[in-house]
């Protein structure tokens, strides 16, 4: 089962604003993208027109993964806003 | 009454998790005006656990709490497995005393349990406050004196008890922390896969309400840092993966947790035991490594930094453990703000006594004892070399062909001597006596 399935069997409460503001001018100059596959729902991609990293903010698992591997600190990381991201069922 | 008399309480507590709510019930018992906030719709909304917990530390800091507590099963096997490539050696250990009241572990699926937790909180009189998000702390004078909550939301507080979790971003806003390091972390993601009772209890040889704990290490993570996990619960199997991030972050060719999740599952000695199983649920969590080299300052005036946002969690090479620890800071932070309250004093000097208190305890001797644990973890021999020898000389020892057998001493010398004696094993061994 990919990750996107697995993504959709959880329950998220969708909020309308983004929890993780990225600074594209740090990406732009960064060659690690750690963020692409450090993510373990791979919610990370690099647009490919914009050329701009992306992060689909409404599957997050708020496990802040990311965070801590983004050294380079172009992550305004927060948690999911009050009541909404991830409603974990199980845990 | 002013609006700022009414919106005060004497403690505010960040974090509906096993932290908090240790510290919420013991405050909420001695009568203490205390808030739990919680950003999760509920109590154990953004909880996750791999998971099993140690009940021996949690009756003796909450006693008689945990009758009813909704838990899963109590662990009777617990099992070891060394993977190598297309093979794997595992170890055993079952014992009579896991068959014992009161039990020594059991698996745990926090949503439930954390809510019942909050229920608890809630019956001794304290009072959790789900779908509000802390974020940041009211700093008068030096000093924290509540939490703000979006723009317009605040609740001061004599203390404020930082329970957000492993990113602790409130001790980091109140200036407790650095940045936290990628060596000091690992990421797990897990599957809960429904499966029915008597399934479980036949494929683990267990009876009705026991159950299995099995870690795994070796050649699933790929050279890594890391391993993977099994726990049998009531009618699921979690079923997961630990990974270093540092280590994640350094690795080429690339790989993603999922993928690795994925090929460890599709290993036939995985795949036979969640086979027919439904997948209900996915998750993820950082996990403190770090242990005591990476804490942060645990308290200030007015506020103590407990459970995973203390960094307070420990891996033990064949044990893994935090919640025991969660609850136990919890407790341990109560009780120091109640002597703080006793004197009207809750400066960093009067809540100095939540360190003591854990210096006194298992949780901060243990990460002492353990603390060249990750250190040796970073070896990657113990994840490449040691699994893919033992698993060798077993396959050697095991395998019958139409060709004469040496003796078992001669495969065992020879194959000893010719793998486990030479300068890195040597070196590995002294640095276990670390450990």
């Amino acid at each position: 089962m990919n990750v996107e399935t697995k993504l959709g069997l959880d329950v998220f409460k969708i909020d309308k604003d983004a929890h993780i503001i990225i600074d594209q001018e740090i990406c732009r100059s960064c060659e690690d993208k750690f963020c692409l596959y450090v993510c373990p729902g791979k919610l990370y991609s690099v647009n490919r027109e914009t050329e701009e990293m992306e992060v689909e903010c409404s599957g997050c698992l708020e496990c802040g993964t990311c965070r801590i591997a983004c050294i380079h600190g172009a992550l305004d990381w927060n948690y999911a806003r009050g009541g909404f991201g991830i409603q974990y069922r199980f845990g | 009454m002013t609006e700022a008399d009414e919106e005060k309480v004497e403690v505010v507590v960040v974090g509906a998790g096993l932290a908090g709510l240790s510290a919420a019930y013991v405050l909420a018992q001695a009568g203490v005006d205390t808030v739990v906030v919680e950003r999760g719709d509920y109590p154990g909304a953004k909880n996750v656990t791999g998971g099993r917990i140690y009940m021996h530390p949690l009756r003796h800091y909450l006693p008689d709490l945990w009758d009813d507590a909704p838990l899963e099963r109590h662990v009777t096997r617990e099992t070891i497995t060394m993977m190598a490539e297309g093979a794997s050696t595992a170890i055993t250990l079952d014992n009579d005393k896991f068959r014992e009241e009161p039990y020594h572990s059991y698996t745990i699926l926090r949503s439930n349990f954390d809510r019942w937790f909050g229920d608890k909180v809630a019956e001794a009189g304290g009072f959790v406050l789900p779908k509000y998000r802390a974020d940041d702390v009211l700093v008068e004078d030096g000093r924290v004196v509540g939490i703000v909550m979006g723009e317009e939301d605040e609740i001061r507080a004599d203390v404020v008890v930082a329970a957000d979790g492993v990113l602790s971003l409130i001790a980091e806003k109140a200036g407790l922390r650095q940045a936290q390091q990628p060596k000091h972390f690992a990421v797990s993601a897990k599957e809960v896969i429904e499966l029915p009772a008597k399934s479980i209890e036949e494929r683990f040889n267990l009876g009705p309400g026991e159950g299995a704990a099995q870690l795994y290490f070796g050649t699933l993570t790929k050279g890594m840092l890391g391993g993977g996990f099994i726990y049998t619960n009531q009618d699921s199997i979690s079923l997961g993966l630990v990974v270093g991030i540092e280590s994640l972050m350094e690795r080429e060719p690339k790989i993603e947790v999922h993928e690795i999740l994925e090929d460890f599952k599709a290993r036939p000695e995985i795949r036979n035991l969640v086979a027919d199983g439904e997948i209900v649920e996915y998750s993820a969590h950082a996990i403190p490594e770090g242990g005591i080299n990476a804490m942060p300052k645990l308290y200030s005036d007015g506020i103590v930094v407990i459970g995973e946002a203390a960094g307070l969690g420990l891996n033990m090479l064949i044990t893994v453990r935090g919640m025991e620890f969660a609850v136990a800071s919890g407790v341990m932070a109560a009780e120091a703000i109640l002597k703080a309250r006793e004197k009207g004093d809750y400066s960093a000097d009067s809540l100095a006594h939540y360190e003591e208190l854990l210096k006194d305890s298992f949780a901060l001797q243990d990460l002492e004892t353990f603390r060249h644990v990750l250190g040796f973890m970073e070896n990657p021999r113990l994840f490449n070399f040691y699994p893919q020898a033992v698993c060798d000389i077993f396959t050697e020892l095991m395998w019958i062909d139409e060709k004469p057998k040496p003796k078992i001493s001669t495969t065992v010398i020879r194959e000893g001597v010719g793998k486990f004696l030479n300068w890195s094993t040597i070196k590995d061994g002294l640095g276990m006596l670390r450990i």
